[in-house]
C-alpha cells in the first residue's frame, strides 16, 4: 500500500514524483509485491490532487498494457482530506470505509493491516527509490548520505526563503546548506529566524542549530524531526506566537477525536495560544502549556496527538523571548 | 507460553498476550479505566490507563499493550499521574459540573476517578455546549452534554447487539457520539434494549425515569395501584440495597413494595406460566397442523421484538403471536383480575416492574388495549424501583414479609426462569413434553439450554418426534440465528431470543452490570430460586388453572386470542 496523502502542509514532494514519474512508484509497488508474495495494492492518494488520480490511473493501465504488472493489481483510492488519513492504520480505515481514525498497535499493519491481512504501508518516496537500489545494488545506496541513514532525501522549500523549490539532497546534507546554499537564503537582506523541518508538526530550530546535518538520527538529537522533508523557513520579522497559533489551529481541526488527550488538548493548546497572542496570557498559561505539552507527547493515541506539542514546546525552549514579551503577570 | 512481568515491583505471571491490564488484575494492582470494557473490543482511546513501561518513552495504554517476558511496568510514577491527572482535567473541563443532580450521581466511573484523583482547581476553562436532551424515546434520554466520547454505547450496541444505532460524528473536540446521522434516537435503529446504559460510565444515557408519574398515582385516593414484578427484578434488586445478587426474599420485597403504595402485589410470573400454556400449544399445533411459520421464536423480550419488527420484517410470521407476560398481564388484570376482586377496572392503575426498558414502550404501543383500557399503565425499572426504597428510607433488611395478593400471585419455578437465557425454552420444554407424551417428567433440568454462550442448541424426543430447539442471547446471536432462517438454512422448530445477553437479568433496566461476570452470579439465583419452588411446571399453577376454568376455557380459545395474542408489523425507522 502506498501512502501518497501527503497532507503535511509544505510539502509536496509526493506529487512532483507522482507528476513526473508515475511509473517509477508503479514500479517499486510491484518490487515490493513480489518480495512478500502480494498480488493487490492500492494507493491512497490525497483528495486534493484528482489530477494525479487520473494520472496514476493511466500509468497503471500502461504498466498493465505492458505487461509489467504480472497479477499484480493496483488500485488507486482517493482521501477526503483529512490530515490524520497519513497515519497508517487511519489510512487503512479510510480504505476499508470507516471514520477516518488510527488503530491501537499492535497489531501493526505488517502484521494485520487492510482487511485484517498483512499489509506494507510505504510512502511514495520509499517505494521510488526500490527500482534504482535493485538496480545498482544496496552498496551503492548505502554509500549516499549518512553512515545510519542512507540515501537522499526529498525537501520542500517553502516560506521566507529566496529557492522555493524542491531538492534532492543526501542525508548528511546539513540544514544550513538547505536553507542557505540550495535555499538561496533569506530575501530582501533580512534576518534567519527559524526553521520548522517536516511538516505541522516539526521541530522549530534556530540559528545556533543549522550545522546539523538532516538525517533521521541527527534531527532526533536536536529535538526536531525530518518527517516528510517540509523545509518552512522564517524571517527575524515573524512572530513565532502568531505561527505557533496557526499551527495550533490546524491541529485542533485535524485531531480525529478518538483519543481524549489529543481530542480536548489540542483544542486547549490552541485555546491557551490564542490568549497569549491576545496578550491575555498570564505566567500559569506557560506552565498549563507546558505540562499539557508534555503529558500529549507521551499519552495520545497516534503520532498525530503525540507530535502536535512539539511546535510548542520546541518555541517555548527556543524562542521563550516571543512568549514573554506577549505574557503578562 | 506464559511471561514473566513485573508490575510496580511484584511479579506475576500471566499467559503471553494478555494486556498490562490483566497482568496487573493478577497481581492486585489497580490501573484506572474507562473506556475500557471486559465484554468489548479493546479501544484505547481515554488514555486514563496510561503506565510506563521500562525502556519506553512513550506511556503505554495498559488495556490494550500486550506483555512480554521480562517486561517491567510502573503504573503510579510521577509521569504516570501526571498524564492520568491531567487526562482527567482535560475530560472534566468539557462535561458539565451538575454532579449533584444528575441520575448517575454517586454511581458515576468520572466522578470516581475525579475524586481518586483528587483533581481540584482544574487549570482548563470549563466548556460544556447546551445540546438539548433526546427524549424521543419513551424508553431512554440522552445527555449529549454529558457524553465523554468513550464509545462504550456503541461498543454494546454495535459489537454485541449489532443494532448499530449510534455512531461518531464530526472529528476533533466537537467530535461526538450520536445516533444514527446525528439524528434524533428514534429516527435511528435503537430498539431500546438499554444495553447503552450498563456501558456508559457517566450520565450521557438512562432510562425514562418515571418515578414521577408512580407518585401521583399512588397520591389519587381513585386509583387502584396494582403492580406485577418480573422475574429477574427480585434477585437484582437486593445489589442496590447492599445484598448479595438473589438475598432479598421474596416476601419481604413484596411487604417492600405494599410500604411504597401499592395496593395489589401480583406477579408477573403468573402470566410467564400462562404464556408457557399459551406458546407451548401454539407450537404444538404449528408443528401437527402444518399452518403457522416454522421455526418459532419467542416474543417475550420487547426489545428483540423491535429488533425483528425493524432488521427481520420478512419473518415477523415466526413470532409467536403470544404477548409477552407484562401485556398478558396487563390484559387480564383489568378483565378477569377485576371481575374477580370486584374492582371497577377503570380504576386499575397497573403499573409493571421490570428489568427492561423496552418494556416501557412494549406498554405504549396503541395495540396494546385488549381490556378496553390501556392495558399496563406505567412501567418502571429496577434501578426506579431501587431510588423509591431509597427516598422512602425503607430498611429493607427490616421489612415485615408478606404474601403476593390472590389469583395473579401464584407461579412455578418455570416461570422463575423466564428471567434466564435458555428460560422461556426450558419452561416450554417442561409443559410441552408432559402435554404431548402425557408422562411426568422426572428431571426437570434441560442443562443444554442454560449457561451464557451466545447460542445454545438441544434436541428433546418427544415420543418420537424429535423438536429441535436453539436459544440466542444478544441481539448480535439472534442475527446470527435469524441470517439461518432467512437463508433457509435453520434446523430448528422453536428458537428462545433476549434481546440482552443473559436475558432478562441482564436487561437495561437492571443494576448497572458492568460485565457479563455479574450476569452469570444472577443466572445462578435464578436456578436457586427454580429448584427451591415446590412447583417447577407451568400447567401445574393452580391459578392458571382457575383462570382456564373460570375465564379462557382453553389455550388458544376466544378469549385467549382477544386478550392474550398480538400481531407485529414492520417498524420503518428514517435512518436505517
Amino acid at each position: 500500500m502506498c501512502n501518497a496523502d501527503e497532507g503535511e502542509p509544505g510539502t509536496y514532494k509526493d506529487r512532483i514524483i507522482m507528476e513526473n514519474d508515475p511509473q517509477s512508484l508503479l514500479e517499486g509497488m510491484a518490487i515490493c509485491a513480489y518480495a512478500i508474495g502480494a498480488t493487490k495494492g492500492f494507493i491512497y492518494c490525497r483528495g486534493e490532487y484528482p489530477y494525479v488520480v487520473d494520472l496514476l490511473k493511466k500509468a497503471i493501465i500502461q504498466a498493465k498494457d505492458k505487461g509489467l504488472l504480472g497479477d499484480f493489481d493496483i488500485e488507486v483510492r482517493m482521501g477526503a482530506g483529512a490530515y490524520v488519513c497519513g497515519e497508517e492504520t487511519a489510512l487503512i480505515e479510510s480504505i476499508e470505509g470507516g471514520r477516518g481514525e488510527p488503530r491501537y498497535k499492535p497489531p501493526y499493519p505488517g502484521v494485520a493491516g487492510l482487511w485484517g491481512k498483512p499489509t506494507i504501508v510505504n510512502n511514495v518516496e520509499t517505494f521510488v527509490n526500490l527500482p534504482v537500489i535493485i538496480e545498482k545494488g544496496a552498496d551503492w545506496f548505502k554509500s549516499i548520505g549518512a553512515a545510519g541513514y542512507p540515501g537522499t532525501k526529498v525537501f520542500t522549500l517553502t516560506g521566507d526563503v529566496v529557492n522555493k523549490t524542491f531538492i534532492e539532497v543526501p542525508t548528511d546534507t546539513t540544514i544550513r546548506e538547505i536553507v542557505f546554499d540550495f535555499g538561496g537564503g533569506i530575501p530582501q537582506g533580512k534576518k534567519f529566524k527559524a526553521v520548522q523541518i517536516g511538516g505541522s508538526s516539526g521541530g522549530f530550530i534556530p540559528e545556533d542549530l543549522l550545522d546539523s546535518p538532516a538525517d533521521f538520527d541527527s534531527m532526533q538529537k536536536i529535538g526536531a524531526t525530518l518527517g516528510s522533508g517540509a523545509v518552512f523557513v522564517m524571517d527575524q520579522t515573524r512572530d513565532i506566537v502568531d505561527v505557533i497559533e496557526r499551527i495550533a489551529q490546524f491541529f485542533e481541526h485535524e485531531s480525529c477525536g478518538k483519543c481524549a488527550p489529543c481530542r480536548e488538548g489540542t483544542m486547549r493548546v490552541c485555546e491557551i495560544i490564542e490568549k497569549i497572542n491576545q496578550g491575555k496570557g498570564i505566567a500559569k498559561d506557560m506552565a498549563v502549556l507546558e505540562k499539557l505539552g508534555r503529558v500529549m507527547s507521551v499519552s495520545c493515541l497516534c503520532g498525530l496527538g503525540q507530535a502536535a506539542p512539539v511546535p510548542v514546546l520546541t518555541t517555548m525552549r527556543h524562542f521563550k523571548a516571543d512568549y514573554e514579551a506577549k505574557v503578562t503577570g | 507460553m506464559m511471561a514473566n512481568v513485573t508490575i510496580d515491583g511484584i511479579n506475576v505471571s500471566v499467559p503471553d498476550g494478555s494486556t498490562i491490564l490483566y497482568a496487573a488484575q493478577e497481581a492486585g494492582i489497580i490501573i484506572p479505566t474507562l473506556c475500557f470494557h471486559p465484554d468489548q473490543e479493546v479501544k484505547a482511546n481515554c488514555r486514563i490507563c496510561v503506565c510506563e513501561v521500562e525502556g519506553q518513552s512513550l506511556l503505554s495504554a495498559a488495556c490494550a499493550a500486550p506483555v512480554w517476558d521480562g517486561m517491567v511496568v510502573k503504573t503510579k510514577t510521577p509521569k504516570v499521574i501526571e498524564a492520568r491527572k491531567t487526562i482527567l482535567e482535560l475530560i472534566l473541563a468539557h462535561h458539565p459540573q451538575d454532579c449533584l443532580t444528575c441520575i448517575r450521581n454517586g454511581v458515576c466511573e468520572l466522578q470516581d476517578l475525579a475524586a481518586e484523583y483528587m483533581i481540584r482547581d482544574n487549570p482548563f476553562e470549563l466548556k460544556v455546549e447546551e445540546y438539548p436532551l433526546d427524549r424521543s424515546t419513551i424508553s431512554l434520554v440522552r445527555d449529549q452534554n454529558k457524553c465523554i466520547n468513550c464509545r462504550r454505547c456503541i461498543g454494546a450496541c454495535s459489537e454485541i447487539q449489532t443494532v448499530h444505532a449510534l455512531g461518531v460524528e464530526k472529528r476533533g473536540h466537537q467530535s461526538m457520539v450520536v445516533p444514527s446521522m446525528g439524528g434524533l434516537l428514534s429516527d435511528s435503529p435503537c430498539i431500546l434494549c438499554g444495553q447503552c446504559i450498563h456501558a456508559c460510565p457517566v450520565g450521557a444515557i438512562y432510562e425514562n425515569e418515571q418515578i414521577d408519574e408512580f407518585l401521583a398515582a399512588v397520591a389519587d385516593p381513585d386509583k387502584v395501584v396494582v403492580t406485577q414484578i418480573a422475574p429477574a427484578v427480585r434477585l437484582a434488586i437486593a445489589e442496590l440495597v447492599g445484598m448479595n445478587s438473589g438475598e432479598l426474599d421474596m416476601e419481604v420485597f413484596v411487604g417492600g413494595l405494599r410500604q411504597l403504595g401499592f395496593d395489589y402485589v401480583l406477579h408477573t410470573n403468573f402470566t410467564a406460566d400462562l404464556t408457557i400454556l399459551e406458546e407451548g400449544h401454539e407450537l404444538l399445533s404449528r408443528l401437527t397442523t402444518g399452518q403457522g411459520q416454522l421455526p418459532m421464536f419467542t416474543s417475550c423480550s420487547p426489545g428483540w421484538i423491535n429488533f425483528c419488527e425493524t432488521f427481520y420484517p420478512d419473518l415477523l410470521d415466526n413470532l409467536s403471536t403470544c404477548k409477552s407476560p407484562q401485556q398478558m398481564f396487563g390484559a387480564l388484570v383489568k378483565t378477569y383480575w377485576a371481575e374477580k376482586m370486584g374492582i371497577d377496572p377503570s380504576k386499575i392503575y397497573s403499573v409493571s416492574i421490570m428489568p427492561c426498558t423496552a418494556k416501557k414502550f412494549e406498554a405504549a404501543r396503541p395495540e396494546m388495549n385488549a381490556s378496553g383500557y390501556q392495558d399496563v399503565d406505567l412501567v418502571l425499572t429496577t434501578r426506579e424501583i431501587g431510588r423509591l426504597f431509597a427516598m422512602s428510607g425503607l430498611d429493607l433488611t427490616r421489612l415485615q414479609p408478606s404474601a403476593f395478593d390472590s389469583w395473579m400471585g401464584e407461579y412455578t419455578g418455570a416461570a422463575v426462569i423466564f428471567g434466564a437465557t435458555g428460560g422461556v425454552m426450558e419452561a416450554a420444554l417442561r409443559t410441552v413434553y408432559e402435554v404431548v407424551t402425557k408422562k411426568t417428567l422426572e428431571d426437570v433440568r434441560f442443562t443444554g439450554v442454560r449457561g451464557m454462550d451466545g447460542i445454545k442448541e438441544a434436541e428433546v424426543d418427544l415420543d418420537g418426534t424429535v423438536v429441535k430447539v436453539a436459544v440466542g442471547h444478544g441481539l448480535g446471536s439472534a442475527r446470527k440465528l435469524m441470517d439461518l432462517v432467512r437463508a433457509g438454512e435453520s434446523p430448528y422448530h422453536f428458537i428462545e431470543i433476549m434481546a440482552c445477553p443473559g436475558g432478562c437479568i441482564g436487561g437495561g433496566g437492571q443494576p448497572l452490570t458492568k460485565s457479563n461476570k455479574k450476569r452469570t452470579e444472577r443466572i445462578g439465583c435464578i436456578y436457586i430460586e427454580d429448584e427451591g419452588l415446590p412447583v417447577r411446571k407451568s400447567h401445574e399453577n393452580q391459578e392458571v388453572k382457575t383462570l382456564y376454568d373460570e375465564f379462557l376455557h382453553e389455550p388458544l380459545g376466544h378469549k385467549s386470542h382477544e386478550l392474550l395474542h398480538t400481531h407485529y408489523h414492520q417498524q420503518h425507522k428514517k435512518h436505517l
